[in-house]
């Protein structure tokens, strides 16, 4: 008997843009090729929440999205925030990666509050920043992806990014940062979609979220077959990458 | 009026002479030294202006209502495949023109990408637009799909004669709200068992309901109903469609056949064209001629239904999108793929069981930048089959895609001659599907043209 582990899909349908699914699905599928059961909960407004989380996977939105959903992450704030400072590994992506920080103030100085879970606030701009982007990261190696977004993120001292960028990129395009680490938790402009050509992320959430909840991450049940397929996508996803970061922005 | 038509032209000369190949170059002079030349070139066609605009469709369905506006018995000026901007437009105007500038047409059918669109209407007041749907599509470029309706919006404020909706796109449908006083509105439709192979966008995502199992059983297959349009779920803007009595409905699609209703009367007829959604394009072309029939003298023009369902009948498809070319004895279908939704509605139209399966994706600027679309898009039809051949400079970020959808993938060749080469070739007799981004489709052509026929399709090789 393979052992479960529980992912919530939080708000598909209305936080869901640029190939967000591509992440579930990346998540998933290394799931079942290290030898483990993946579960997918999709949780939408007034979804109840499930017993058993492992995971949260959170993507990008239109204004419209955001304001559909913004009530109902408001009820869930307190569990949310409680989840991040508990180390549950989590990626938000865009609109939701805003949204988990302070607060969000339009171009015309509304104020759009959000849940705080990151030290980190976003002003509406101009600019729109948008093209491929590679981003340096200890952890992660570099992070290959692609960003879309008006909104300036910036991260309160002592807050750390994701990973660092050029001139003119990333966060707020100022002060060299992209996205922002909490604990386990991801967050980040980086479309790509970002988990399939990033395994050394999706891996970390894997086995953060395996070992939390069985103590260690073991590969016992995991077959040959299911070795030799995992290999054959990681010699895609090489290969995807090193076409990636010679491409024009 | 003379200078400015001399000019343009010499321009356009020396552009081919040095082989600068923009189409736009003369019409980027034209637009300094003269910018009032397309609005008072376009003001002198006696039935005016068409626009065609929306995400996916667009070539197709104008070349749709200019091939059937001309053998209705109208002389028509389109924007040849490839132009739709507003200086590609003045660039196709100058080679029309007489030297004193005069257009020798009845009636302008243009094709415009949705933000250029915005800029021609502040020059030229449409009679009539045809908007089509608002797809993700080179977000990249436009930021967001609320803001491409709003862009839209502007065409549908400026039209002053009838502007037609799909009225099965709640974004598009909602822009009815934007006509002006005096304009008046025409819907095309689907009949509710041909909805399932139109998805909106919001109900792209409506198959995230509730709490699945596994990912598995939540990626919408292609050819399954959501179920979103019986029971309401997913349509968040949605307008109450149905309410709206569609001047045109698709009603049935059979093996090049189609059923469209027109005026409480069903109206059979063969068709050229390929795929479920061309046959809907079609309906939305039907719906804008009609419109167009209603204002032009029965004189001039033949607007009868059974001169409308003869010309609909005749048209041919575009470049690209189920253009089959013969190489060796083996079918090759072109296919073009642009966009989430349309790479679906491909997927969907053209069954894989049978034919070699070849994905060619690049990444320039007219394909986008962005690679995140592929994820969009839902491959599990695919999985019996496999893909025989994947290429374009993006070969391995599609051979990625296709493993994590489990779907098989023969080789991956990113030099794209031979890749194009190899997979015609190969299994002589057996047909072919190659689905191709924009820059990768003119590739695959002039691939194609060194190997058998290919013909010029308006956009060069």
């Amino acid at each position: 008997m393979s052992k479960r582990i529980d992912i919530v899909s939080l708000y598909p349908k209305d936080m869901n843009i640029y190939g967000d699914t591509g992440n579930v699905l990346t998540i998933t599928r290394r799931l079942g090729l290290y030898g483990y059961e993946p579960c997918v909960h999709f949780v939408n407004q007034g979804d109840a929440w499930p017993e058993q989380v492992d995971m949260i996977l959170g993507g990008g939105g239109q204004d419209t999205g955001q304001k559909k959903i913004i009530d109902d992450l408001f009820e869930r704030a307190d569990l949310l925030r409680g989840l991040v400072e508990d180390g549950m590994p989590m990626l938000m992506i865009c609109g939701l990666y805003q949204l988990f920080g302070e607060y969000f103030e339009t171009v015309d100085g509304t104020r759009l509050d959000g849940i705080g879970a990151i030290g980190a606030y976003t002003v509406g701009g101009d600019v729109r920043r948008i093209g491929n982007l590679v981003e340096h990261s200890e952890d992660f190696d570099d992070i290959i992806g692609y960003e879309n977004h008006s909104g300036q993120t910036f991260l309160r001292e002592g807050v750390e990014p994701l990973g660092k960028v050029g001139e003119g990129l990333g966060n707020n395009g100022e002060d060299g940062t992209e996205g922002a680490r909490v604990h386990n938790m991801i967050g980040t402009y980086m479309h790509g979609s970002l988990l399939p050509k990033n395994p050394a992320i999706s891996d970390f959430l894997i086995r953060t979220a395996v070992e939390r909840r069985y103590g260690s991450f073991d590969l016992s049940a995991q077959t040959d077959e299911q070795r030799a397929e995992l290999s054959q996508l990681d010699e895609y996803c090489a290969k995807a990458r090193e076409v990636a970061v010679s491409r024009p922005r | 009026m003379f200078a400015t038509v001399a000019i343009g032209r010499g321009v356009r000369h020396l552009a081919r002479l040095t082989r600068h190949g923009g189409s736009a170059l003369p019409g980027k002079v034209v637009e300094r030294i003269d910018p009032g030349f397309l609005a008072r070139t376009l003001a002198q066609l006696p039935y005016g202006v068409v626009l065609v605009s929306g995400t996916n469709g667009k070539t197709t369905t104008t070349r749709m209502v200019a091939s059937m506006l001309s053998d209705l018995g109208l002389r028509v000026f389109t924007n040849p495949t490839g132009s739709n901007f507003t200086r590609g437009v003045v660039s196709a105007l100058l080679t029309e023109v007489s030297l004193t500038g005069k257009l020798d047409a009845d009636i302008a059918v243009l094709e415009l990408d949705e933000a250029y669109a915005v800029h021609f209407v502040k020059q030229v007041r449409p009679k009539y637009s045809l908007l089509l749907n608002v797809m993700r599509d080179q977000l990249d470029r436009f930021g967001e799909i609320d803001n491409t309706a709003r862009l839209l919006s502007h065409v549908a404020e400026a039209t002053t004669g009838t502007v037609v909706l799909n009225r099965e796109d709640p974004r598009i449908a909602a822009l009815a709200s934007k006509v002006p006083r005096g304009t008046s509105v025409r819907y095309f439709g689907l009949a509710k068992a041909l909805k399932r192979f139109f998805p909106t966008d919001d109900e792209m995502n409506a198959a995230f309901e509730g709490d699945g199992k596994t990912a598995d059983a939540t990626t919408p297959s292609a050819g399954t109903a959501t179920g979103a349009d019986d029971t309401g779920a997913g349509t968040g803007a949605g307008t109450g469609a149905d309410e709206h009595c569609a001047d045109v409905t698709l009603v049935e699609v059979r093996d090049h056949a189609a059923t469209f209703l027109m005026d409480g009367r069903n109206h059979d007829t063969d068709v050229k064209l390929e795929g479920v959604y061309n046959l809907y394009n079609a309906a939305a072309a039907l719906s804008l001629v009609r419109a167009v029939a209603a204002d032009v003298p029965e004189t001039k023009m033949r607007g009868d239904a059974d001169a409308l369902i003869k010309a609909v009948s005749d048209v041919t498809p575009a470049f690209g999108r189920g253009e089959v070319i013969d190489v060796n004895g083996s079918p090759v279908e072109l296919l073009l793929v642009k966009n989430p939704m349309g790479f679906r509605l491909s997927l969907a139209s053209f069954a894989p069981q049978g034919c070699d399966t070849m994905i060619a994706i690049n990444d320039e600027y007219a394909d986008g930048r962005d690679m995140s679309w592929l994820w969009d898009v839902d491959f599990t039809s695919l999985r019996e089959t496999g893909v025989a051949m994947v290429s374009g400079v993006r070969a391995w970020d599609m051979a990625l895609r296709l493993g994590y959808e489990e779907v098989p993938v023969g080789t991956v060749d990113t030099d794209f001659d031979q890749a194009v080469t190899s997979f015609v070739t190969a299994n002589p007799g057996k047909p072919k599907h190659m689905y191709c981004t924009y820059t990768a489709m003119l590739k695959a052509r002039a691939v194609l043209g060194r190997i058998t026929e290919v013909s010029d399709a308006g956009v060069g090789r």
